[in-house]
């Protein structure tokens, strides 16, 4: 199949500098993701993994190589790619209603539109009783919600996710894995979901990357064939668990050894 | 068992009353300390508290001495409340929009910055004689020394403002679609707020803090004015008269500032003043 996909990282290298000092954040990564995908990155931290998520954003620009969206270089942030940030980043002065409404408000949509956007998004999320709370009255799952509702009311093909759940305590961040499954299914949006966690990669992605820091490269790229719903105790859950964390902790082997 | 009802609302009065009763303490001992020195004649040369209050109720209504202060007490304090807030109006005007660029324009911030920095810790007092020279004697010199007095507090609190919105707000707006100038209305402006409404509530603070010294440029009428017409006849009376005045409206001003903002403010977890 030749179809173009959604997103294609073409040996890309990222360098950052700070004084005299050159980090190689990544290094000559490569990987397609293809619409209505659900990969997620994992990797520990400092191995590129937000700054690869932040290439395909349009945040940052690669130092060498590639970033294709559709074929065509990303140049900037675009509300076709939407990001949802480990930190929520909503606009503390908007109330629930507002935030998700920033995006299409901002496009210059008429009030009407934006007001049945906006209903519809409140209630994917289910929120609707929180609808003119402002983000410091919500708790840490609730700020998640609606900011994940934000970038799917701005109509975003690509949903960006940066360790969204890290700050979540254990109950909540199952509930919104579930939640999120629930509408990528639903909606068949493409998501790339960066985790430092192998558990909920496995089972959340169709694909898991791995990554590897100093400099940040992409270990492996595993395709999961394990039915859905997926059971975090199954015998097949475990072994790939067991194969992904030798693959994640590989480096640290070498550096023992060397 | 549960406590007897009146108790139990006896506490909850109480609750509500704490505040207010311990506001209270500190004012009390002062003025009990003030009332004892004056009368076992500690000092001749100040009046008892009691001679103040009724020197308040002549300079408010009259009918007790009258003399050329009685019944003045509107006159005055209207003549400084229109310099207390035409002064902080002026300075709002110039200090938003400078700020604003200072905070946001790298070559603005290179051209002003040093100077102002430098301007910034020349007290009010000291511009006194050079701002009668340059404004003349009367209410145009006290306008400028109220409005310097309130300029630096709102144009540094506007440009800390729109300098430490939160970067990802930025990426956030961006990658939503709001991108350039428009985000200057949308992020910039709205995030910034909180500051720049501490810099004006301090700026009307210091407003009222430099009144006395703007009406020390001969203006016929004005609290301050009164205060150093109280000093040249030594009627401390009329003085004390005068700083409570202030105290008292300069208190009101900031209580009604902080409940506007509290309100515009609601969506701010750290600002209720
Ligand atoms: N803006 C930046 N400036 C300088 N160094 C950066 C910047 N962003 C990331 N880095 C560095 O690049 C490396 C990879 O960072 P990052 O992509 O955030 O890793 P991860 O998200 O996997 O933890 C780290 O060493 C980090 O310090
Ligand atoms: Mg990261």
């Amino acid at each position: 199949m030749a179809e173009i996909p959604i997103i294609d990282i073409k040996s890309v290298s990222k360098v950052f500098r700070l004084q005299d000092q050159t980090i190689h954040a990544l290094r000559d990564a490569s990987i397609t993701i293809r619409k209505g995908e659900f990969v997620c990155l994992i990797g520990a931290s400092g191995c590129g993994k937000s700054t690869l998520l932040r290439i395909m954003a349009g945040f940052e620009q690669p130092s060498a190589g590639e970033a294709l969206m559709w074929g065509k270089p990303i140049e900037g942030p675009d509300p076709s790619r939407g990001m949802v940030f480990q930190d929520y980043a909503l606009f503390p002065w908007l109330s629930v209603r507002d935030n998700i409404g920033f995006g299409p408000a901002a496009r210059g949509l008429p009030g009407a539109e934006v007001k049945s956007i906006v209903d519809r998004f409140i209630e994917l999320v289910g929120l609707q009783k929180f609808a003119t709370a402002y983000p410091h009255q919500l708790s840490g799952g609730m700020k998640q919600r609606v900011a994940i509702a934000r970038v799917l009311a701005n109509d975003a093909d690509l949903v960006l996710m940066d360790e969204p759940f890290g700050a979540l305590d254990a109950m909540t961040r199952e509930r919104l894995q579930d939640e999120l499954l629930e509408i990528w299914q639903r909606t068949g949006l493409t998501v790339v979901f960066v985790t430092h966690s192998v558990e909920e990669a496995i089972f959340l992605a169709g694909r898991v990357v791995v990554m590897t820091p100093g400099p940040g490269r992409i270990e492996s790229d595993n395709a999961l064939d394990l039915p859905r719903p997926r059971d975090v105790s199954s015998p097949e859950f475990n072994d790939i668990r067991r194969v992904l964390s030798a693959k994640l902790h590989s480096h640290h082997g070498k550096k023992v050894t060397a | 068992m549960a406590p007897a009802p009146s108790l139990r609302s006896g506490r909850a009065i109480w609750r509500r009353l704490k505040p207010a009763a311990l506001a209270l303490i500190v004012p009390l001992v002062l003025l009990a300390f003030w009332q004892v020195a004056t009368t076992q004649q500690w000092t001749r040369l100040i009046p008892t508290p009691a001679q103040v209050g009724e020197y308040m109720v002549d300079f408010a209504w009259g009918g007790i001495y009258d003399d050329a202060y009685s019944a003045t007490l509107a006159t005055h304090l209207l003549a400084s409340m229109s310099r207390v807030y035409g002064g902080f109006a002026l300075a709002a005007i110039f200090a938003l929009p400078i700020g604003l660029l200072i905070g946001r324009i790298p070559t603005a911030r290179m051209l002003l910055d040093p100077f102002l920095q430098l301007m910034r810790p020349i007290p009010v007092t000291a511009w006194l004689p050079l701002s009668m020279i340059l404004f003349g004697l009367g209410a145009r010199s006290a306008f400028a020394l109220v409005c310097l007095g309130a300029f630096y507090p709102i144009l540094l609190n506007t440009v800390f403002g729109v300098r430490s919105v939160d970067p990802k707000l930025f990426e956030a707006a961006a990658m939503l679609g709001c991108k350039g100038n428009a985000q200057f209305y949308k992020v910039v402006l709205p995030a910034a707020v909180p500051s720049i409404f501490t810099g004006l509530r301090l700026g009307l603070g210091l407003a009222w803090f430099v009144i006395v010294v703007g009406e020390m440029t001969g203006v016929p009428e004005g609290l301050g004015a009164v205060i150093m017409d109280g000093r040249t006849l030594s009627r401390t009376e009329l003085v004390i008269c005068g700083m409570i005045v202030i105290g008292v409206a300069g208190y009101l001003s900031d209580r009604v500032v902080v409940a506007v903002g509290n309100r515009l403010l609601r969506w701010s977890p750290g600002n209720h003043g």
